[in-house]
């Protein structure tokens, strides 16, 4: 019997053999990956509701999943769903409905909605002003016909359609969250909790009310035409991120679980780095600190040096902020090397998924590795002087990699970076 | 998994209807005295709100204040007590490897804004447009910095400078169950250090009442004991903060941080909620501390809501496992993704006092112990969310 495969710091190693990926490129990573690879956009005019009013009027939506009526809760239970199906029929993991291991996800914060709250104002039909007591005195007729409202409802759903193991963990770590899911993940297998974890990030609320929170914070883009030409992460025009849907699902596994069953590893998850930032609550602090502490530990939790790294998965959400402080923080690390390291954003076409965006984008590294082809950063017409980035600018590029990091970062202080790389011999 | 180390809990900080430390809260406990509810303000339901609280004492800064929306405050506050209570608040040396794992839900409303649109909406034919509009104008920007769960973590983060890692989990009973759980796994296997784990709840709320309303959740009959309101029952939404610090014990050993008990255990599971499938789910649970339990010195601080089929559910289980049971939400009231962390902050003080507080209702069996070295501590969610614990005195 081979001696237990084990990392630099005496750990299973964590390897993926399933992943599933949906975003407004369409369904599946066979699709996702042939358009992102080809520069194509999934950014559009919204449809979902009349945008009169609105400052932003475009977003990266899940058209083809989305029916008519369903809410934030249903559309991203179902992408992640259809994410979480395709990573485990990849992985050929355990058994229909009975995934061996636990369930991470990263939902979207739910709520109860505007259709639900204008429907139970109908329902209580008072002469005088709407009023909370209103709604409460019909909220019991309404859930009847539409169900209660339950914040933890998907990962109860989905652990039961998975047939997960345990309590299912829902987390929010805002647009760091999938790639917490991972984290999470990860942990469990090193501690040898389990030998297999089902990492979810997945997101599709786009609403009225979350499109305009954003606009808000001026955090969206306002270049609404063309749609497609909106994100434009390390661009001196570019202003603010493009609001967006998707999911993907990570196999998590022991890789000693992985081939003793004969699997098919995509790739390993070397490494994570985890640093707060207590600067502000939707900046980051000035000096890059909590960026570059995140990217070091991940390095040195893979074991690895900036010299190791071939490719960088940007967060890249093409706010002024962001993409000013992640060029800092990269640089600071990486110094005058990070001039011949490739970085692109994903965002650039598919939009900021939120909360799904640590998970696809992670997915989307790996994917990078496997197909040893770099996605670009598409509408790069007009570079920011003050960012030094080879960022891929607007086509792919065949580039032989070994391994790359891939940037989380969210309100609240949140840094997350996962260090991913091929199998090992 | 062998080799795991001892997780302590060294630190405590609770804010409750109660009054704020571990101390007021025992006090008030100990003696019996009669739960503070309101069944006026929200009435026909049944509140549990806060006391008066000087929050400028762990939130300095007025413009902090004014960030956050009072579930957040909440949650502010108590960490800072927890982080006091263990002995690392304002050491940024221990403090910048402090993780953290909060569980919540987030999410407050504005309730003038929401009735405002609501009432406006009603009048008009060509209701996106105007929704639009309304919302453009009449949100607060901030408002939605103090609607999303992480920013509870984030607020801790700048207030008190915990920056280790930061992490929140969603999900009613079973996030603050899973909070601890996982936080104590990752102490054990050597995974982190220090670790501040908690949550925060405003359920004195319109906003809450209407999402526990839809499931007939949230108590409307007259006040009583968690185990006698009747046969659908009902929990009182509280307002609740409650933090715990866990430590390795090589850690809290090096820095010389007092024990307030050793964290054993940690278990959750869900189930489908069928009939007996609390009962199960309990009774498994229970079994993977059983052996551990010393049945002369142990008793069951129980987080029983007061909803039924549930708490009737777990009163048949402690009856058959048979320790003495004391409850807290009769006092507390139900605080959701906060009540399990603040169950085992009052397990410590049933250590540190080697006494059972007063009992409320039915569901409160058994005579105080000669001596009390374990307490096991319950959840029963309102729809999931099973989970135990056992916080033991070390010697």
């Amino acid at each position: 019997m081979a001696a237990a495969k084990r990392d630099k710091l005496g750990r299973p190693v964590v390897a993926v053999t399933g992943i599933g990926i949906v975003t407004s490129l369409g369904i599946g990573k066979s699709d996702n990956w042939k358009k992102l690879s080809g520069g194509v956009s999934g950014i559009k005019h919204i449809s979902r509701f009349p945008t009169a009013g609105l400052r932003t009027t475009i977003a990266g939506t899940v058209g083809e999943v989305y029916r008519e009526n369903m809410s934030p809760a249903e559309l991203s239970e179902r992408v992640a769903l259809l994410a979480g199906e395709e990573a485990i029929a990849e992985s050929g993991i355990g058994a229909k409905g009975r995934f061996p291991g636990p369930l991470y996800l990263a939902p979207p914060p739910l709520e109860i909605e505007w259709a639900d709250r204008t429907a139970m104002a109908e329902m209580a039909a008072s002469d005088a002003d709407t009023t909370y007591p209103d709604l409460l005195r019909v909220a019991r007729d309404y859930a009847a016909g539409h169900g209660a409202f339950k914040f933890g409802i998907i990962g109860e759903n989905l652990a039961e359609h998975f047939g997960t193991e345990g309590s299912p963990v829902s987390l929010n770590t805002a647009c760091a969250s999938g790639a917490s899911a991972i984290q999470l993940g990860m942990e469990a297998i090193r501690r040898g909790d389990c030998q297999a974890a089902l990492a979810i990030g997945a997101d599709a609320s786009l609403t009225p009310e979350s499109l305009v929170r954003f606009s808000l914070l001026s955090a969206l883009s306002t270049q609404n035409d063309p749609p497609e030409r909106a994100s434009k992460p390390f661009s001196k025009n570019r202003d603010g991120f493009v609001l967006a849907e998707g999911a993907a699902a990570l196999v998590l596994e022991d890789l000693d679980h992985a081939r003793a069953r004969g699997a098919r590893v995509i790739g390993i998850i070397e490494g994570y780095g985890e640093k707060s930032d207590s600067f502000h609550r939707t900046r980051s602090s000035p000096d890059g600190k909590p960026i570059f502490t995140t990217i070091r530990k991940a390095l040195a939790d893979a074991g690895v040096g900036p010299q190791d790294i071939d490719y960088i998965n940007a967060h890249g959400t093409s706010t002024p902020e962001n993409d000013k402080m992640e060029h800092l923080g990269v640089s600071t690390v990486f110094g005058e090397a990070i001039r011949g390291i490739p970085i692109s954003s994903n965002k650039s076409m598919i939009g900021h998924t939120l909360t799904a965006a640590g998970a696809v984008e992670a997915a989307f590294t790996l994917l990078t590795l496997q197909h040893q082809r770099v996605p670009p950063t598409i509408n790069h017409a007009i570079p920011d002087p003050a960012i030094s980035l080879d960022v891929v600018p607007n086509v792919a590029r065949d580039v032989k990699m070994r391994r790359a990091m891939s940037n989380s970062f969210g309100f609240g202080g949140q840094n997350v970076c996962l260090v991913m790389a091929l199998e090992p011999a | 998994m062998s080799g795991r180390r001892e997780v302590w809990i060294t630190g405590v900080g609770l804010v409750t209807c109660l009054g704020e430390g571990l101390d007021a809260n025992w006090a008030h406990l100990q003696g019996g005295d009669p739960p503070a509810y309101d069944a006026k303000t929200f009435a026909p339901y049944v509140v549990h709100p806060l006391p008066p609280i000087n929050f400028d004492r762990q939130i300095p800064k007025k413009s902090d204040q004014r960030q956050m929306e009072l579930w957040q405050r909440i949650g502010v506050y108590a960490a800072g007590l927890a982080l006091n209570d263990a002995g690392i608040a304002g050491k940024p040396d221990l403090l910048d490897g402090t993780d953290m794992i909060v569980a919540a839900a987030g999410g407050e409303r504005d309730i003038p804004a929401d009735t405002g649109i609501l009432t406006g909406l009603r009048k008009v034919a060509e209701r996106g447009p105007f929704l639009n509009e309304r919302l453009m104008s009449d949100l607060r920007p901030t408002l939605f910095l103090a609607q999303l769960p992480n920013l509870l973590a984030g607020n801790i983060s700048i207030v008190h400078g915990v920056v280790g890692s930061s992490r929140t989990f969603l999900g009613e009973e079973a996030a603050g169950v899973d909070a601890v759980r996982i936080a104590q796994a990752r102490i054990a296997a050597g995974q982190s250090e220090l670790t501040l784990v908690g949550g925060a709840y405003n359920g004195a709320r319109w906003d809450v009442l209407l999402v526990f309303e839809q499931s007939g959740a949230a108590l409307k009959n007259a006040f009583a004991p968690v185990w006698d309101r009747g046969a659908s029952g009902g929990f009182a939404p509280g307002n609740l903060g409650a933090f715990l610090v866990l430590e390795s014990r090589e850690h809290a050993r090096a820095r010389g941080a007092r024990l307030r008990g050793r964290l054993s255990a940690v278990v959750s599971d869900r189930n489908k909620r069928q009939p007996g499938d609390i009962e199960a789910t309990l009774r498994r649970e229970w079994e993977t501390i059983a052996e551990k339990v010393d049945r002369m010195r142990a008793v069951v601080v129980s987080g029983a809501a007061g909803l039924q089929p549930a708490t009737a559910a777990e009163q048949s289980v402690l009856k058959e496992i048979g320790l003495p049971v004391r409850n807290t939400g009769t006092y507390i009231g139900h605080g959701m993704e906060a009540q399990f962390v603040a169950n085992l902050g009052v397990a410590c003080a049933v250590l540190e006092h080697g006494k059972l507080f007063a009992p409320a209702g039915t569901g409160d069996t058994g005579a105080n112990p000669a001596e009390i070295s374990q307490v096991v501590v319950t959840s029963v969610g309102n729809w999931r969310g099973e989970g135990l614990a056992l916080v033991e005195r070390v010697v």
